[in-house]
């Protein structure tokens, strides 16, 4: 089984959950003996983990024909991929793009984030996805999210595979459900087009097939897993340096986040227990208006923002917390909590977010209910058996959430389109 | 005949280095020691020094007819004191001639006369103290943080002795009247006050190199002149000036040096003297009493406290701040002790200022007001935990007090007690029995251990 997959993000450089769930799923899949995948992104930085897929750059494949000798094509491109494949690539351009900003090489340039003029680099993507369509051999279409889906359609119509769109997230997520109507037409767009569609929760299906108008039948729930901890991160240790309890907020300081109620709870613990302390790691659009807040609330002296994390940073971080809690109002799944159970960290989710589908031995409270998650903090902070259950049930739980398992189910979906 | 009072404030904070989260707990350190070095260091190149000498220079030209005073913070002494000391050197110089006036202050510029008037006295205290120490005159005038003053402030400086303050001549507190008199405090009409001439002052501080404004070049014959056209009852042009006006605010290259020279020699030519505050105050009569109910500065053009505690985010720091000041001023570790002082420094609240957000406020080694918010407080975080280590955090501050007290006081009685019996010990070791007191000790421990 061959696939052609469409994403956005890939591991190391990532700015939020897409990257991870790509890398994760693929990696899973790459277990099965028989199956071989071609991961497309934007931009690729040449640090990427190539061992178990191939990866092409989107900025490194041509969509106008130039006269470049080999050498100089491996000496600029050699770093992201075989200049070999540059010229298979080029044998396939099908329509003339001379029109278009290309480089030397006569490939667009993509940023590969989410700039401003993100839905012209969607266009560009999915003009190169046409030259990649029609490059390789390959038996199914897996679009990962919005941004891909008009690559993944285009690879269709041009090769008559069948299409997987694969939704991490929804515009009604990010945005508490003022949607951006262009965004809505390309997420419905892919989803109506598409043979089947993956969504990463039960709570991503139900508005999937509610707001999207999809057919129940044609949309399954495949729930994200966890990456197991690398001996490097295991090795990170805790960098408290308080005798303080510690109880973190980890993630981009943004609506869909729900950080201000992490904030009113900790107001409310904190008229109990002088003894904790909290922490919103991350930054966003939101965060100045969470500092004042917690201005307002009088805790600033026991609240505490360290900014954007990154990479190791964030274990640093999760192993000096006692308790990790994720009060989004709307979280198509959310692996951070997964991450922080990994570290043995005493997990707080929101009912509302997907991972609670899964998760049995987290603290699971309703976003909004501030009440019932400062006495979920408060428990945890002051009963120590309580601490040490959740501790080690949720370590052994989330252990065995793995994406070799998510890996079959999205290759019984494969099976069931081809 | 007029007289033109000069006074120059000298402040530098402590900045404080970049506190993380996890910095809580296991650093106690908290300053920026390079660029508070940089700072100083550099400011007293362009400025202090040349400045220092210039008006050294002044004062014996014209036999001490020159005069000025200085109001410098603790904090800036001990930073001058640490990396520029012949700033320092050059000021006791000046003060050596004896017509160089020192102005009493808060030791660490802080805002304590609207928080915490225990404190506040305290650092005045201190501050005079080190005024002493270094410059050998007890400071009789007092300059507060800023130029902060109201009926209340007036009040406790009234209470700690001190006969005369300076302030700001803000217009919603003087309305239709002049600066240039010689007032009282309308609470405390044993309190004489010295308003701020801002006409005068900013032209200086602010529109001296100035080419847009209209009465561009300000030169010192013209400055006089102006003095000179004020009507005969005004007496008294107070002109309060940052030191560093004189060649950092305004470079040396715009002619202020020059400008600063040429002032006595008109000033002398239309019959106008110079003065210090404590001479002004010995001098003139105040005409009238003027009332501050809310307290006023010399800042901006609102002249309140919006700069400092505008903002929830720098009331919260002040209240967190000044809340466990009653526990602090009850330890006796030395290096909380500094960092208390270091952290009152207004200069921290400033920066927390969101008047000129999204960028910084003046002066600000941070990024926005938020950044600086964050900073503060976590190094604030570390600082309540060590004063919480010093003592129980479940005795409350009167019952600490007495304990610590009856401590103290035993430490005291014991002292007496065995200077006593050492006495007792020498005199009765010369009728030789020395012996008993000695067995008798033992006889009890032998009883003890028998027990």
């Amino acid at each position: 089984m061959k696939a052609l997959m469409f994403g956005w993000e890939f591991p190391p450089h990532i700015l939020g959950g897409l990257g991870t769930a790509s890398f994760g799923l693929t990696k899973g899949m790459a277990e099965q003996a028989d199956m071989e995948i071609t991961f497309v992104m934007p931009k690729p930085r040449g640090d990427e983990d190539k061992s178990f897929l191939r990866l092409l750059g989107a900025c490194n494949t041509p969509v106008v024909w130039k006269d470049v000798h080999w050498d100089y094509v491996n000496q600029r491109i050699g770093k992201y991929m075989d200049a070999g494949e540059y010229f298979h690539l080029r044998d396939h351009l099908y329509a003339d793009f001379s029109y278009l900003n290309v480089n030397d090489l006569g490939c667009i340039e993509f940023s590969g984030r989410y700039p401003d003029n993100l839905l012209e680099e969607i266009n560009n993507y999915s003009i190169v996805a046409g030259v990649i369509a029609r490059s390789y051999d390959f038996d199914v279409i897996h679009s990962h999210d919005w941004l891909t889906y008009p690559a993944g359609i285009h690879a269709k119509y041009a090769t008559g595979k069948p299409l997987v769109v694969h939704v991490h997230a929804t515009d009604f997520d990010r945005s508490r459900g003022k949607v951006n109507p262009q965004v809505y037409g390309i997420e419905k767009d892919g989803m109506d087009r598409a043979d089947h569609i993956i969504t990463v929760s039960n709570l991503t299906r139900n508005t999937v097939i509610e707001k999207y108008h999809q057919d129940p039948k044609k949309v399954t729930t495949i729930h994200n897993a966890v990456e197991p901890l690398n001996p490097e991160i295991e090795a990170v240790t805790s960098r408290k340096g308080t005798k303080d309890k510690v109880v973190t907020f980890l993630g981009r300081i943004t609506m869909q986040k729900g950080p201000e109620y992490f904030v009113e709870a900790a107001a409310k613990v904190l008229q109990k227990s002088k003894n904790v302390r909290f922490v919103m790691a991350g930054n966003g659009d939101m965060m100045n208006q969470m500092i004042r807040l917690a201005a307002q609330r009088g805790i600033s002296d026991h609240f505490h923002f360290t900014g954007f994390m990154k990479g190791k940073q964030v274990y640093e971080v999760l192993k000096s917390s006692d308790v990790y809690v994720m009060p989004s109002v709307s979280e198509p799944f959310g692996i951070s909590p997964l991450e922080a159970m990994q570290c043995g960290v005493p997990t707080i989710i929101s009912k509302q977010s997907g991972c609670a589908e899964i998760l049995n031995n987290a603290v699971k409270t309703d976003y909004w209910d501030i009440e019932a998650m400062s006495d979920a903090m408060y428990s945890i902070i002051t009963y120590p058996s309580m601490a040490e259950y959740l501790k080690e049930e949720g370590k052994r739980e989330v252990d065995e959430i793995k994406w070799e398992y998510a890996g079959l189910k999205v290759r019984n979906i494969y099976n069931s389109v081809v | 005949m007029k007289t033109i009072c000069f006074y120059f404030q000298i402040h530098q904070p402590f900045r404080l280095k970049r506190y993380r989260f996890f910095d809580i707990g296991s650093d106690h350190y908290y300053y920026d020691d390079f660029s508070n070095e940089d700072v100083i260091r550099r400011i007293s190149d362009k400025s202090f020094l040349r400045a220092n000498a210039l008006l050294l220079d002044m004062i014996k030209e014209y036999n001490g007819k020159f005069k000025v005073a200085f109001s410098i913070s603790g904090v800036a002494l001990e930073q001058l004191e640490i990396y520029v000391p012949e700033a320092i050197d050059g000021f006791k110089e000046l003060a050596k001639t004896g017509h160089v006036e020192f102005l009493a202050e808060t030791y660490a510029h802080s805002l304590s006369s609207i928080t915490d008037p225990d404190e506040f006295k305290m650092q005045v205290k201190k501050h005079s103290d080190k005024i002493e120490l270094l410059f050998g005159q007890k400071p009789k005038v007092l300059r507060n943080t800023e130029l902060i003053y109201s009926d209340e402030i007036g009040e406790l400086v009234t209470q700690m002795g001190y006969k005369a303050m300076m302030t700001e001549g803000a217009k919603h507190v003087l309305g239709w009247k002049s600066p240039n008199y010689l007032y009282s405090s309308a609470v405390n009409p044993e309190l004489t006050l010295l308003l701020r001439n801002s006409k005068f002052s900013d032209d200086v501080s602010f529109r001296f190199s100035n080419y847009d404004w209209s009465e561009y070049p300000l030169v010192a014959d013209k400055f006089i002149n102006w003095v000179n056209a004020l009507s005969d009852e005004e007496q008294l042009v107070n002109i309060f000036l940052n030191y560093e006006v004189l060649g950092n605010l305004q470079p040396g290259e715009t002619g202020i040096f020059e400008f600063f020279k040429a002032l006595p020699k008109y000033a002398f030519e239309k019959n106008i003297g110079f003065s210090t505050p404590s001479e002004i105050v010995n001098k003139l009569k105040p005409v009238a009493s003027v009332a501050v109910p809310y307290p006023c500065s010399w800042a901006g053009e609102e002249k309140d406290l919006s700069p400092w505690q505008g903002n929830i985010l720098q009331k919260e720091a002040l209240q967190k701040l000044y809340e466990i000041g009653e526990r602090v001023r009850l330890c006796e570790d030395r290096r909380i002790l500094q960092d208390w002082v270091y952290l009152q420094t207004s200069d921290h609240f400033h920066f927390m200022s969101t008047k000129t957000f999204p960028g910084p406020s003046t002066f600000s080694p941070y990024e926005n007001a938020y950044d600086a918010f964050n900073n503060y407080m976590n190094v604030l975080s570390d600082f309540k935990t060590r004063v919480e280590a010093q003592f129980p955090s479940n005795i409350d501050n009167e019952e600490l007090n007495s304990l610590l007290t009856t401590i103290r006081n035993q430490g005291i009685e014991i002292e007496i007690l065995k200077s006593k019996l050492e006495k007792a010990e020498t005199e009765s070791g010369k009728e030789t029995s020395v012996e008993t007191p000695k067995g008798k000790v033992s006889a009890k421990k032998k009883s003890i251990e028998l027990n």
